[in-house]
């Protein structure tokens, strides 16, 4: 076979140095089959190869972690009773931003393989999604994309999405991002890792057929996107939801014949990166035909079936002699399966084609932990936080007219109901989603069998990030645990989609380390583990705008008892409203600040990671003591906007009195952290005050729940039927 | 009285609907499996929601071909009841064991939310727990629920006392403003002459216990079961 150039090995986004290391490590020059093989298993997709020394440095123990970080497709937590829940955030931005229906689609088909290949049955979703500004045609077109792709395939495959977030920055204009969760649950010791154990056992792929779609997709995910980026659109691979939910039965059938030795989706770099992630695993080797690959074209070329991205396909090794009992399940579901080789021990992946050796190659020279490089990049202060430091709130203008402010902000996007995009998913299907009727700052979704259930939420301001990448990523991680605990919750382990521009700019890796260090200590903090994600750089048009660092975190929390789920929604009228945590003359960051008086840079809201620790700890214990009859945290849009999410899910009003400690408009809008609203009986009242003072935490009775209008020191803000008006239709009418 | 549920690829309400089942009725519910012809003689037989072979030809078009379509279609001609939910009703229509047709919601979208839902016929063997005058909180989950029939087969529908249930506001009224998919007459759900197949689009289902905070499908199940 002819040999590969180092033109070429550039033309794929490999380094001279790296073309370099596959001579070195193949001992000859690579084939051109060869080395597309390292270029996608190198890219930064498949090898994190640029942020890999960071992620290593986030806390990976717990007392219930049955997985660690980078141990198997998912992380794999311990949840009693002889359960686990299998849970994993997932990028798909790139091909999203190209092709918004089919990259949002297949985003939602590659997750839920992720956690469905380990032996876990996906019970729920959640997304996070950014967009640019809502009132320019592209990102109209790109939202209904989206939205349509994530439902198409989510509502087919027939798990619920049950959360998730949706922000509106100029940052995103050209680069949305669109992060995938799924949760599964599996029992403790029947699930499956991504091995390739057992010389001679027989290595068949099954579901779709493979094509040309998604070829170099890893790669084309690993740079800038560009006005060529158009001509990538063969990157983008095609959904088929029917096929997932038919692979994911069998799948199910398959572990429970106890003929599968391992098994693993096909993603990024599709039979490359399973055969050689399963072999280099298990220290053996495999040997692969690919004449025996079923295709769905003619005249593929060797490399092309072996980076091919087509959906729907998994490995699977099955036990020798029990090759009957899963083919009898393939058949079953009518499902397309191929013996393409058998698992060795020569610690190297050999693919054959028309009878020559195509490729012959180590496998752990390719995998992560193995031959894959491993860069630290340069980073410095970004100059833009000279502009942060210039900031002071004296210079704004305290706005008369805040009830003008009020409605303002119950209409923007970023605060606005996302009612007209999730009402597009189906989020009842599996009657496991108990927040349907009974809303919480975090989802909840029962464990069937069982009393527990599990607490769900994404959460990232990027705006606090960027302002701040160590204090934005921290409040991050704090506002994802105080969103489980103000639902009646335990946080329990993270999963983490780091969205960030590109590495190669030092501002941007400056972002990126700052929010690990962030990320790291507030995980250590709240106990809660990181189990694994992806991180999605690149995300950056050659013009040179970076989104803003997006450290998505999806948090999962264990509600132990049904009695303590505590939701949002105002109770009754004459319950007591009361702040618990520390008010602040803070409007940083905030969207008051940002979206009404149109102030780009200052720094992150107030934050004391300790306080927060001491905050959610004394929630949780008021919630397991019971007297709570409302909990709900204040983030974006501040004081006013959490008292009006309150009234609106229970049509109740409220008066409360402002504290002339403070501006008036930093204590309705400002966003300062460690808060949250929670309402109580009259007669709980002397048991909150105790409670909160006994914790050394600051408390105020800031109003009572009554009538059906918001009255803030006597002044009306307008009913709250009128403004649940203005909130309910701003994104549906910004989109008409 | 013997349950029994349709698995046909892409179900995907299957699970849910032999929970609640099982679970009111307090006994076995049968998976009847679409390459299968044998009813394992239940009595009432389900077809749930979903996505049934992907629903990328037509909602049910490729179902109503399956062998186990077949059985259903001589237990209904039998007298045998039929419930479809859904998926389940897109199919009981498209293999004319009732009549008219699911159209895309007139607005293009899917749309999953909780609805009300009014039932006008109480006599029949799903309703008769039902009150006429009350308001149920169901949910809905479809893109194609906007039923339809010509001018003939709507006018025999109503005359024959055949609508089950119309969406409607929380007071009982039956409103173009709710009416989620822009369906003839807001009609969510009919049975067939012989009063022994239903179809409805919106999940009884997914509403049957405390731990989702809403009941009110459950009534519709128990009017089958007790």
């Amino acid at each position: 076979m002819e040999l590969a150039t180092l033109e070429q090995a550039k033309q794929l986004g490999l380094l001279a140095e790296e073309f370099e290391k596959i001579i070195e490590i193949l001992g000859r020059t690579p084939n051109f089959t060869e080395l597309s093989i390292y270029s996608v298993m190198w890219s930064e997709h498949c090898s994190y190869k640029n942020s890999i020394t960071w992620l290593k440095t986030l806390p990976k123990d717990g007392p219930y972690m049955l997985a660690k970080a980078g141990e198997e497709n998912a992380g794999l937590v311990d949840i009693g009773g002889g359960l686990a829940v299998c849970f994993k955030i997932e990028s798909h931005n790139h091909p999203s931003a190209i092709e918004p229906y089919q990259g949002a689609a297949t985003g939602v088909g590659g997750i839920n393989r992720d956690i469905f290949s380990m032996g876990a049955r996906p019970i729920a979703q959640l997304n996070s999604l950014r967009f640019g500004n809502i009132q320019t045609a592209r990102t109209k077109w790109l939202l209904k994309g989206v939205v349509k792709g994530i439902g198409d395939y989510g509502n087919a495959f027939g798990i619920p999405t049950v959360g998730g977030e949706v922000y509106f920055d100029d940052c995103y204009e050209t680069n949305i991002l669109v992060n995938a969760m799924s949760v599964g649950i599996a029992k403790v010791g029947t699930t499956i890792s991504a091995i390739a154990e057992g010389l001679g056992n027989p290595v068949y792929i099954f579901g779709s057929t493979t094509g040309k779609d998604g070829i170099h997709g890893a790669a084309f995910a690993s740079k800038d996107i560009s006005e060529d980026s158009i001509n990538d659109l063969p990157s983008v691979q095609v959904g088929d939801p029917f096929y997932e939910k038919l692979i994911l039965e069998a799948s199910m059938e398959l572990i429970q014949t106890g003929a599968v030795i391992g098994m693993q989706d096909m993603g990024a770099a599709g039979i490359t990166c399973s055969t050689s992630e399963m072999a280099a695993k298990s220290k053996t080797g495999m040997v692969v035909h690919l004449d025996k690959v079923p295709l769905r074209q003619a005249n593929m070329k060797g490399w092309e079936i072996l980076l091919s991205e087509s959906q729907e396909r998994m490995l699977v090794i099955v036990e020798k002699g029990k090759e009957h009992l899963a083919e009898a399940i393939f058949k079953k579901w009518e499902i397309t399966y191929s013996q393409i080789g058998e698992v060795t021990d020569s610690q190297r992946v050999q693919y054959y084609y028309h009878g020559e050796l195509e490729a012959d190659i180590p496998a752990e020279s390719l995998v992560l932990g193995g031959g894959a490089p491993i860069y630290t990049r340069e980073w410095e202060t970004p100059q833009y936080f000279k502009d942060i430091e210039r900031y002071n709130i004296d210079n704004i203008p305290q706005v008369d007219n805040l009830k003008e402010v009020a409605e303002f902000l119950m209409q923007q996007p970023n605060i606005a109901s996302k009612k007209w995009i999730f009402n597009q998913y189906d989020s009842m299907v599996g009657t496991v989603n108990q927040s349907t009727n009974f809303p919480s700052d975090a989802a909840i979704v029962k464990i069937k069998g069982t009393d527990k259930s599990l607490a769900l939420t994404v959460d990232c301001n990027s705006r606090y990030v960027y302002s701040n990448p160590h204090v934005g990523c921290a409040i991050a991680v704090a506002e994802a645990a105080r969103n489980i605990v103000c639902s009646g919750a335990r946080p329990s382990a993270v999963t983490n989609c780091l969205n960030f521009g590109n590495p190669y700019d030092k501002e941007v890796y400056y972002q990126f380390k700052h929010s690990i260090d962030g990320m790291r200590e507030a995980c250590l903090k709240f106990n809660t583990p990181v189990t694994g994600g992806n991180v999605s750089f690149y995300n950056q048009s050659t013009e040179g705008v970076a989104v803003y660092p997006t450290p998505t975190i999806g948090m999962v929390g264990i509600l132990e008892k049904p009695e303590h789920q505590t939701g949002l929604a105002f109770k009754e009228e004459g319950d007591l409203i009361y702040l618990i945590g520390q008010s602040q003359n803070d409007i940083s960051s905030s969207q008051y600040l940002a979206k009404y008086h149109k102030v780009a840079f200052s720094p992150a809201p107030w934050f004391d990671l300790d306080e927060e620790k001491r905050l959610q700890d004394a929630i949780y214990e008021s919630i397991e003591n019971g007297f709570i009859s409302s909990a709900h945290d204040v983030s974006e849009g501040g004081l006013f906007v959490t008292l009006m999410e309150s009234a609106m899910n229970s049509h109740l009003g409220f008066r409360i009195q402002s504290d002339n400690a403070f501006r008036k408009d930093a204590w309705l809008f400002g966003e300062g952290q460690s808060r949250v609203v929670l309402t109580v009986k009259p007669s709980q009242r002397e048991l909150l005050e105790n409670h909160f003072g006994t914790h050394g935490l600051n408390y105020q009775h800031i109003g009572e729940v009554k009538g059906v209008n918001a009255l803030i020191d006597g002044e009306d803000f307008g009913s709250i039927d009128q403004l649940k008006s203005l909130y309910d239709n701003a994104i549906g009418n910004a989109l008409l | 009285m013997k349950f029994g549920v349709v698995i046909f690829p892409g179900s995907n309400c299957d699970r849910d609907l032999i929970d609640t089942l099982s679970k009111l009725s307090d006994q076995p519910v049968e998976e009847l499996w679409h390459k299968d012809t044998d009813l394992k003689g239940v009595d009432f037989v389900f077809l749930p929601g979903g996505f049934s072979y992907g629903d990328y030809l037509r909602s049910g078009a490729i179902a109503k071909l399956s062998p186990i379509m077949q059985s259903v279609k001589e237990h209904a001609d039998k007298g045998g009841y039929v419930m479809g939910i859904c998926n389940g009703f897109q199919i009981l229509c498209e293999s004319g064991l009732l009549p008219g047709a699911l159209l895309r919601n007139d607005h293009q979208k899917f749309l999953c939310k909780n609805v009300y839902l009014r039932p006008v016929n109480t006599e029949l063997k799903i309703t008769k727990s039902l009150d006429s005058n009350k308001s149920y909180t169901i949910p809905i989950a479809h893109g194609e629920g906007n039923y339809y029939a010509d001018k003939a087969t709507i006018e025999e529908l109503e005359a024959n006392n055949q609508v089950m249930f119309r969406y409607c506001d929380i007071n009982g009224n039956v409103t173009k403003e709710s009416n989620p998919n822009g369906s003839i007459n807001n009609i969510a759900g009919i049975c067939n002459k012989g009063r022994n197949v239903f179809g409805m689009m919106p999940h009884p289902e997914r509403c049957f216990s405390e731990y989702l905070f809403n009941t009110d499908g459950r009534a519709i199940f128990n009017s089958i079961i007790k």
